[in-house]
């Protein structure tokens, strides 16, 4: 923070910026500032052309800077004191503009097979005729790029925010355009209302609890940067009730975003309401970044106080895997059966992040990759599992799992696929999926002492539960016979074939070969106080 | 004994074939047989070759070593190496594979016959690629690795080809398997943290002998792996997956799952469990022995109730694992050596059983024992072959489990002489059970409904004929495969630090006799 007091403006020097360490951000948020002005002054049968093209290129060019700056070994504090581009800050970055790169390519998707997954005009109301009319136009969606671009800015800002000030204004950032991005479903829309309704509404409880979080802490320390909250907490200054009200709201804020239990009651209702590939890329891309920005709080500011949170967070984190593996068990709905696993997925990361050591920090870094190829892979495989509509063409998506019976016999490679990222999700050997967790827990076994022995014995047990109903879709899909209801597999455009294929080739080398992720997550834990 | 990759290349090729029968097109796809067949013994031929230049008199020590970095920041290496008995265990699986790809022969049929038949074969492959790869781990992780994907092809074979409860058996299979597994990982990264730690940390070599900073970690590290071994042998009072998943299963994979997969258990237990936690498990031996006294009567008990014959079969089985485990944990040599033959002899007499099984089972269309009779008569072939493999699985002196079975009792008696008497009576219920299924199945007047069956054809032949083979020749001469088994039980011993128990001598006031 720098405090401007009136007898120093004369000599205002303006905070030095490393523009190459914040290079990524700036692109991305330039991109969609300039995205906003295309929907503004581009004829409509040009924008989505443009706006894809910009999107893509924005994302690349974002990540070649990020590698650039990796690259020259960037570690810096800049922007003042409000950004830290430091190893994790990094890895964390690549990850999201990879994935977030992905999840663009699901959202092109416009074939006359699958057709796109948004609604044409978001302000017609559900069943109107003026959205009749929108739709017979065949408008296409565009809002969709600046939103996600400013998305993702936020989310590349959130694991890298050196202060609580920065890390809530890119909260808000990523959060705001998601909850609009959440209503766009094309079919279904009063669903898809209703969830970005409760997502913004819980959204913002959960940013309310964030920021009262860090008026307490500010209370606390005298300051909002990590470091100097730190340095407080070492010291031992007193004013307990003040430090753990802070940390406890903070962290509720964070766990909101990582849905973690008992903050995770949204999740199942918005992912399944929101538009399959919005709901990929918020699974996946949030996640890495709620995810990175909970470590960076917990290992930078409040490592001297560990033994105040950790205990809450043990139980937070067994919690979280038993009620995500047992309540997907009774689920109908494959996106909310993968909502429930999330969930899931969330506990597994957390045992890693609480081993609270270098090495847990890489096997966190290594399962959020792991997990958001493997995750935005099977959601754009949703979108190509279709119903029959009634003039035999291709209905919305049928998200019923017993439409997906006998899919194995009717569309092996679409069953095979989507087997692969279950058996992934379930850790099997071989997968990524396994890899990731045997970072976590092994993380958590070698320095999370006793505590982190008995998480890794729950998250087992909870594997065990998890598997029952990933092998449950497996079975409907080989060893079922397809009903009438049964569903039908839409041809994808290149780009969603694309972002499939990489998900699922990811999926299986960070399986077979995972040292040079490995290495990287290895060498990206180191973060600058 | 050279540089040249031996076990690697063993397993890899099978996958190849794997691969070459996915990429077949729709219109050769009942070609597919033919590569499997090839294929597999291909793989045989280099078995061999291995077990040719493998050195007997060194058959206690890890020979074909490879050993390569993998997942160096895991301390995980790719290391395959066989000693006696991984050699045998291989050789096992390497033998069963053709044998269960001819008998699946005509397995699939029905709608898409041809996409299914080229998954069915496949599967098979990827199988033996996966049963190679565990018995040669010589890391604990590559071990863990196979392990578990070990369960994905046997899921799918099970559940895209069984019988009628399919569906139910292949889920069941599968979830047990992985909650044993899953225990089994905490286990496996424990012993880790427990070790060296380091770049090759996952070593077998180099995690036993370990000294543990307590005996309570050693214990509980030990039930890790024990559960998952006992899931997976199957043990009472973990065993109920297996009935159903074998009497489902079609009888070329159920002889691969009962024959090869659930030795995987007692393989484990001789050869990890023992050697990494040596005070645990003779710890835990009074309770083991217990579990395998009663699973070798509880087994023999309900194979005598059963009215399924491959239900039986797979009864028979859970005793005759009892019998395996009651000779791991007598910790005498004797008992061990019984141990490690019977897991070869019972794969070959069980495999012999589910094949003919199969085979009657395709003509009647029934698995219900009540549902024959008379067989004797009309096809005496097939009725010979089940008596001989019968005989071997009662343990009939002459046949190859007669050996083991002996050697696993004289061994235990010397230490354990409570468990081994008790253990005697599976031997009686042993020919009950089979017995009274061959009396039901083949004896009295030819009936009815088999009048228009032919006896085993050439190919059905060629698949009982070698398993009966291997069964008699071993029963009258075991000692080349005792020979191999031999110094690496030693091995084992010398590890867990005991000795086998001294003869005792009868001597008092009667004694008459000397030694």
């Amino acid at each position: 923070m720098i405090l401007l007091s009136p007898f120093e403006a004369a000599t205002f020097t303006p905070p030095k910026i490393d523009y190459l360490a914040v290079a990524p951000m700036l692109i991305v948020f330039a991109a969609a500032v300039v995205s906003v002005l295309i929907e503004s002054f581009v004829r409509r049968e040009r924008r989505h052309a443009m706006q894809v093209t910009l999107s893509v290129v924005a994302l690349v060019a974002a990540l070649v800077a990020l590698v650039v700056a990796a690259a020259q070994g960037t570690h810096v504090v800049t922007a003042g004191t409000s950004i830290v581009i430091d190893g994790p800050a990094l890895f964390l970055q690549a990850t999201i503009l990879v994935l977030s790169l992905l999840a663009v390519l699901t959202m092109t998707e416009r074939s006359s097979d699958v057709g796109s997954s948004f609604t044409p005009q978001a302000s017609a109301t559900p069943g109107s005729p003026a959205e009749a009319a929108a739709r017979r136009a065949g408008l296409l969606q565009t809002e969709i790029f600046p939103l996600l671009l400013f998305s993702v800015g936020g989310m590349l800002m959130f694991p890298a925010s050196n202060d609580l000030l920065t890390m809530f204004v890119a909260l808000e950032v990523l959060s705001l355009p998601l909850y609009l991005l959440c209503g766009l479903s094309r079919r279904r829309r009063l669903l898809s209302q209703e969830a970005s309704m409760k997502y913004f509404l819980l959204g913002a409880f959960s940013s309310a609890f964030f920021l009262y979080g860090t008026a307490l802490l500010y209370g606390y320390s005298g300051s909002v940067q990590l470091s100097e909250i730190a340095v407080a907490v070492n010291q031992d200054i007193g004013k307990d009730g003040l430090l753990l009200g802070g940390t406890a709201l903070l962290v509720v804020g964070l766990l909101f975003k990582v849905s973690a239990s008992p903050f995770h009651v949204w999740t199942p209702d918005v992912y399944q309401g929101a538009p399959t590939p919005v709901t990929g890329f918020m699974a996946a891309c949030t996640k890495v970044a709620a995810f990175g920005a909970l470590l960076r709080v917990l290992y930078v500011a409040l490592p001297g106080s560990r033994w105040d949170w950790l205990p809450a967070l043990a139980i937070i984190a067994a919690l979280t895997m038993a009620i995500g593996s047992v309540i997907a068990v009774v689920q109908a709905d494959v996106k909310r059966m993968l909502a429930y696993s999330s969930i899931a997925h969330a506990g597994f990361i957390l045992v890693g992040l609480l081993a609270l050591s270098r090495q847990g920090i890489s096997g966190v870094l290594f399962y959020l990759i792991a997990y958001g190829f493997t995750t935005i892979g099977a959601f754009t495989l949703i979108t190509l599992v279709r119903a029959r509509a009634a003039d035999g063409g291709i209905g919305g998506e049928a998200t019923h799992l017993s439409q997906w019976a006998g899919l194995g016999r009717t569309s092996p490679w679409v069953a095979a696929t989507f087997t692969l990222f279950l058996l992934a999700f379930a850790g099997i050997p071989l997968t990524s999926g396994f890899t990731g967790k045997f970072a976590v827990f092994s993380a958590a076994i070698t320095s999370g002492g006793a505590v982190g022995a008995w998480l890794v014995v729950i998250g087992v047990v909870a594997s065990a539960v998890a598997a029952f109903f990933y092998v449950r879709v497996i079975v409907l899909m080989y060893f079922s016979e397809p009903t009438a209801a049964a569903a039908t597999v839409a041809t994808p455009g290149t780009l969603t074939t694309i972002a499939i294929a990489a998900g699922a080739a990811v999926t299986v080398l960070l399986g077979v070969l995972p040292t040079p992720v490995l290495d990287l997550a290895g060498k990206a834990t180191v973060f600058i106080p | 004994m050279n540089d040249f990759p031996w076990l690697t290349v063993i397993g890899v090729l099978p996958l190849l074939g794997a691969a070459m029968i996915w990429m077949l097109p729709q219109s050769m796809a009942q070609a597919s047989r033919r590569v499997a067949l090839v294929v597999s013994l291909a793989t045989l031929a280099l078995v061999i070759i291995v077990a040719l230049g493998f050195d007997v008199g060194r058959a206690g020590e890890y020979q074909y070593a490879e050993t390569y970095r993998w997942i160096p920041l895991f301390g995980v290496s790719y290391a395959v190496a066989v000693d006696g008995i991984a050699l045998v265990m291989v050789a096992l699986s390497a033998v069963l594979v053709p044998i269960c790809v001819l008998a699946g022969w005509n397995e699939v049929s029905g709608p898409a016959e041809g996409a299914r038949t080229k998954n069915f074969f496949a599967l098979m492959l990827v199988l033996e690629t996966f049963m190679v790869g565990v018995f040669a781990a010589r890391d604990l992780f590559l071990f863990y690795v196979f392990f578990e994907a070990m369960l994905i092809p046997v899921y799918f074979l099970i559940g895209g080809f069984g019988g009628p409860q399919r569906r139910y058996a292949s889920v069941k299979f599968l979830l047990y398997s992985l909650f044993g597994g899953l225990l089994m990982l905490a286990a496996v990264i424990g012993i880790y943290a427990a070790g060296p730690g380091g770049d090759q940390g996952f070593l077998t070599s180099n995690l036993t002998g370990l000294h543990y900073s307590s005996s309570a970690l050693e214990r509980l590290l030990f039930c890790g792996f024990f559960f998952a071994f006992a899931v997976k042998a199957p043990m009472w009072p973990v065993h109920t997956w297996l009935p159903d998943a074998a009497a489902e299963a079609p009888a070329g994979v159920a002889v691969l799952l009962v024959g090869v997969l659930d030795k995987v258990g007692t393989f484990g237990m001789l050869t990890l469990c023992l050697p990494l936690f040596p005070n645990a498990s003779q710890w835990a031996a009074p309770v083991v022995l217990t579990l395998a006294v009663i699973s070798v009567l509880y087994g023999a008990l309900l194979a005598i109730g059963q009215s399924d014959l491959k239900r039986l079969i797979a009864y028979t089985s859970i005793s005759h694992f009892g019998f395996i485990v009651l000779g791991i944990f007598a910790f005498t040599s004797t008992g061990q050596a019984g141990s490690a033959l019977y897991m070869v002899n019972h794969g070959f007499s069980t495999a012999a059983l589910f094949l003919v099984a199969g085979m009657l089972i395709a003509r009647r269309g029934s698995q219900l024992i009540g549902d024959y009779g008379g067989l004797q008569r009309s096809t005496p072939l097939l009725a010979g072959g089940f008596l001989l493999a019968g005989l071997s699985s009662l343990a009939l002196p002459g046949m190859s489990s007669f050996v083991s079975e002996i050697l696993v009792l004289v061994g235990t008696y010397s230490r354990q002489p409570a468990a081994a008497l008790v253990a005697v009576l599976g031997i009686i219920l042993a020919s009950l059970y089979i017995l009274l299924t061959y009396q039901r199945m083949f004896t009295g007047p030819a009936r009815e409904y088999a009048s228009g069956w032919r006896d085993m054809d050439v190919r059905e032949a060629w698949v009982v004929a070698p398993v009966i083979a291997v069964i008699i020749a071993l029963g009258f001469y075991p000692k080349p495969v005792l020979d191999v088994l031999n110094p690496a039980v030693t091995r084992t011993m010398q590890q867990v630090g005991l000795t086998d128990p001294a003869p005792t001598v009868a001597t008092g006031a009667n004694g008459g006799t000397t030694p």
